[in-house]
């Protein structure tokens, strides 16, 4: 045996110590979103999400513009170019204050300006990505319609042509930040199967409301389009998205955000709980001190950790070209659920302050419905993920 | 304009903070390191001439290895290159061998600004940035508030408990900040790229005609003798309010010399 060294006991608020696997550059990556978000963000979120908006949005997309968090990953046209490690940890740090904010950045970034990116032509990216990268310019992405969502083949938005120019028509609902975009990307069915267009929002025909009466994500703008006669130069399609394939790869852009994101949120209400329990004092001790408060606890440290470490394997093989679309569907599958079961945990140790808005634990409680729902539904990832693996597809 | 930033990693006042047994130096190994806060304004307000009248701004700092860390994030921040002074022969320097070995440092890089914060949150001396200028020759305008240059000169307000102080000196000069002068930025993330591909210069005692024998722990002019840890907190004062709470809380206020 070689002599003993003494081991550090495990940090509590990172006990695998999955930040460990970091390099220089992405810890710093992470220590500057977290700066930015608590100091500039956290203390406002839970009036915005009080008031159902952000109430400055181009401002807010101006200060994360400075940042260069929009488009991170990508590369060129005023983006960071980062590693995607690197936007894993910069969606955990903006989750982990509200996941409203991080679906902010995630349709920003990954939708808008990765669909630009990969599917746009050289005239497009140069005139929209590096004012979206600088938060300038905001842009939407309407794929779901009122009656279209799990199954997007099924939209009704159409695209015809008129002489050169392509008119479309149609109604996309739940599009995040919709009434404060500049540019809505919006994929229509057209004869030859589904194409994307970039439509500016000032373009006659088109019109946005917002959806209101929300009781989930309300620290975010979700909208209705509005497509009525919407005329569009030829030079408005995506000239290299062609069928359903194209807007489905940007949802998995945005969906592998969402796989670390969630691991934010549910540390945020981890943290939370264990510093409510050590100082709420029932029957004459801290609940902490309570068995059925630690097995709570000890449950959430695992389903923290456990989602950190799966964010962290994914978006290592995401980074070696390596991340399967079904690695990511199980990222969101197994990360959304961890993080909800820590939300309603974390809420039930809170008591009845748990219910409130002066503590950030039911507002991330109930975000997590809407995080479970967008990017593919909890139970259409079971079904990716049983097709992935037993070959059987039970879609239909 | 040459701006040098003097910058020093300390560890984070939110972790815990130990003198080591042995030797009665901190344990900077143990706690995370963070660039010293107002050491974030004083690469600001380089960042802010630069912009405004051109020139480079050098980060120097004294420290070991993992001081790397804080030498980053000032080249995120937009700096353009650094100066690492490490050698293990600087370990336990005090006030006045760091001021000396600087100095040093400083007068190999040469300058026309030196600008730093007015006191660590580790040491907490506030003797930098004088002792500095003494060596160096040169004007010292402390506590700034707001720089301005002017051709070959420098002005500042200087803070003070009644207001400010205007005061100008000559270039070269050193100019210590408070938190006052500006809102430091956060790095951006292409700043964070491109501070991988910025020069950092390490120097060694040798490498600044500096006398090993001149530094370290064991040549310090001032020497920690002993050290005891913080007793803890005394229980607070209840205050039962009977209609004159206000007043007893201004009078506790005013007692603290917080009003
Ligand atoms: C706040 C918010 C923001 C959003 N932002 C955007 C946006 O920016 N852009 C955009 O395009 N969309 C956005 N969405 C829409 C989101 O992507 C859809 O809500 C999602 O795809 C689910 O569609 P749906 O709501 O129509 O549910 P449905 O598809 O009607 O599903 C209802 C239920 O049926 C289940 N189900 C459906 N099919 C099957 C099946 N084959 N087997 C088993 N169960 C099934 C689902 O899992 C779900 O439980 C947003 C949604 C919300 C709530």
């Amino acid at each position: 045996m070689s002599t003993a060294k003494r081991v550090p006991a495990p940090d509590r608020n990172d006990f695998m110590d999955v930040d460990g696997l970091l390099n220089d550059e992405q810890r710093q990556i992470r220590d500057t979103v977290r700066a930015f978000a608590t100091a500039e963000l956290l203390p406002h979120v839970a009036d915005w999400f009080e008031a159902g908006t952000i109430p400055d949005a181009p401002g807010l997309a101006k200060g994360m513009g400075a940042l260069g968090i929009f488009g991170m990953h990508l590369d060129g046209y005023g983006c960071a170019g980062t590693d995607n490690v690197s936007y894993g940890l910069a969606c955990r740090e903006m989750e982990a204050v509200d996941s409203g904010l991080r679906s902010f950045l995630s349709v920003q970034g990954s939708l808008a300006m990765a669909g630009i990116h990969k599917f746009g032509s050289e005239e497009q990216k140069n005139e929209w990505l590096p004012r979206m990268a600088a938060g300038d310019a905001i842009g939407c992405f309407g794929l779901t319609e009122p009656d279209s969502g799990s199954d997007p083949g099924s939209m009704r938005t159409r695209a015809r042509r008129d002489g050169a120019d392509w008119v479309l028509d149609g109604t996309k609902m739940w599009i995040t930040n919709g009434n404060v975009a500049q540019v809505a990307i919006v994929w229509a069915a057209t004869e030859e199967g589904i194409r994307g267009f970039l439509v500016p929002t000032d373009t006659p025909g088109f019109q946005a409301n917002v959806v209101h009466k929300k009781i989930s994500l309300r620290a975010s703008i979700t909208s209705e389009l509005v497509l009525d006669g919407v005329r569009l130069p030829a030079n408005a399609q995506l000239p290299l998205a062609e069928g359903l394939k194209a807007p489905l790869s940007c949802l998995n852009e945005a969906r592998y955000g969402i796989v670390w994101g969630v691991v934010g949120a549910a540390r945020a209400c981890y943290e939370a709980a264990v510093d409510y329990a050590g100082s709420r004092v029932q029957f004459d001790k801290p609940i902490a001190g309570f068995q059925l408060t630690q097995r709570k606890i000890a449950d959430m440290l695992v389903d923290v950790n456990q989602a950190g470490l799966t964010a962290w394997r994914i978006g290592t093989l995401k980074d070696a070209d390596r991340a399967h679309h079904n690695h990511v569907s199980f990222g969101k599958f197994a990360n959304v659920q961890a993080a909800q079961r820590v939300a309603r945990a974390s809420r039930s140790i809170h008591g009845a302050n748990g219910i409130t808005l002066e503590y950030p634990v039911m507002r991330h409680m109930v975000n997590l419905e809407t995080v479970a729902t967008y990017e593919g539904t909890e139970e259409i990832h079971a079904l990716s993920l049983g097709q992935a693996v037993t070959g059987v597809s039970a879609f239909r | 304009m040459n701006i040098v930033v003097c910058v020093k990693q300390v560890p984070d006042t939110a972790s815990e903070r130990n003198l080591k047994t042995d030797d009665k130096t901190l344990d900077r190994e143990a706690a995370d390191g963070l660039m010293n806060e107002l050491d974030e304004y004083a690469v600001e307000e380089a960042l802010q001439i630069k912009e405004a009248q051109g020139g480079e701004v050098t980060v120097l700092t004294m420290g070991p290895d993992k001081a790397a860390e804080t030498i980053r994030k000032a080249l995120s921040m937009g700096a353009d290159k650094a100066v690492h002074l490490v050698d293990d022969a600087l370990h336990g320097s005090d006030a006045l061998q760091t001021s000396a070995a600087l100095a040093q440092a400083l007068r190999k890089i040469g300058f026309d600004l030196v600008i730093l914060g007015s006191e660590s949150t580790d040491a907490r001396t506030g003797v930098l940035a004088a002792m500095l200028a003494e060596r160096l020759g040169v004007p010292q305008l402390s506590l700034a508030g707001k720089v301005e240059i002017d051709g070959g000169n420098v002005r500042v307000e200087r803070q003070t408990d009644y207001g400010h102080d205007k005061v100008e000196g000559s270039l070269p000069a050193v100019v210590s900040v408070v938190e006052k002068i500006n809102e430091p930025r956060y790095p951006s993330f292409k700043g964070i790229m491109a501070a991988k591909k910025k020069p950092v210069e390490k120097l060694a005692v040798g490498d600044i005609e500096l006398d090993a024998a001149a530094v370290g722990l064991g040549n310090a002019p001032t020497q920690v003798v002993e050290f005891a840890a913080a007793p803890p907190r005394a229980a607070g004062t209840i205050v039962t309010d009977e209609g004159e709470g206000g007043a007893q809380a201004a009078d506790f206020l005013a007692s603290k010399k917080f009003v």
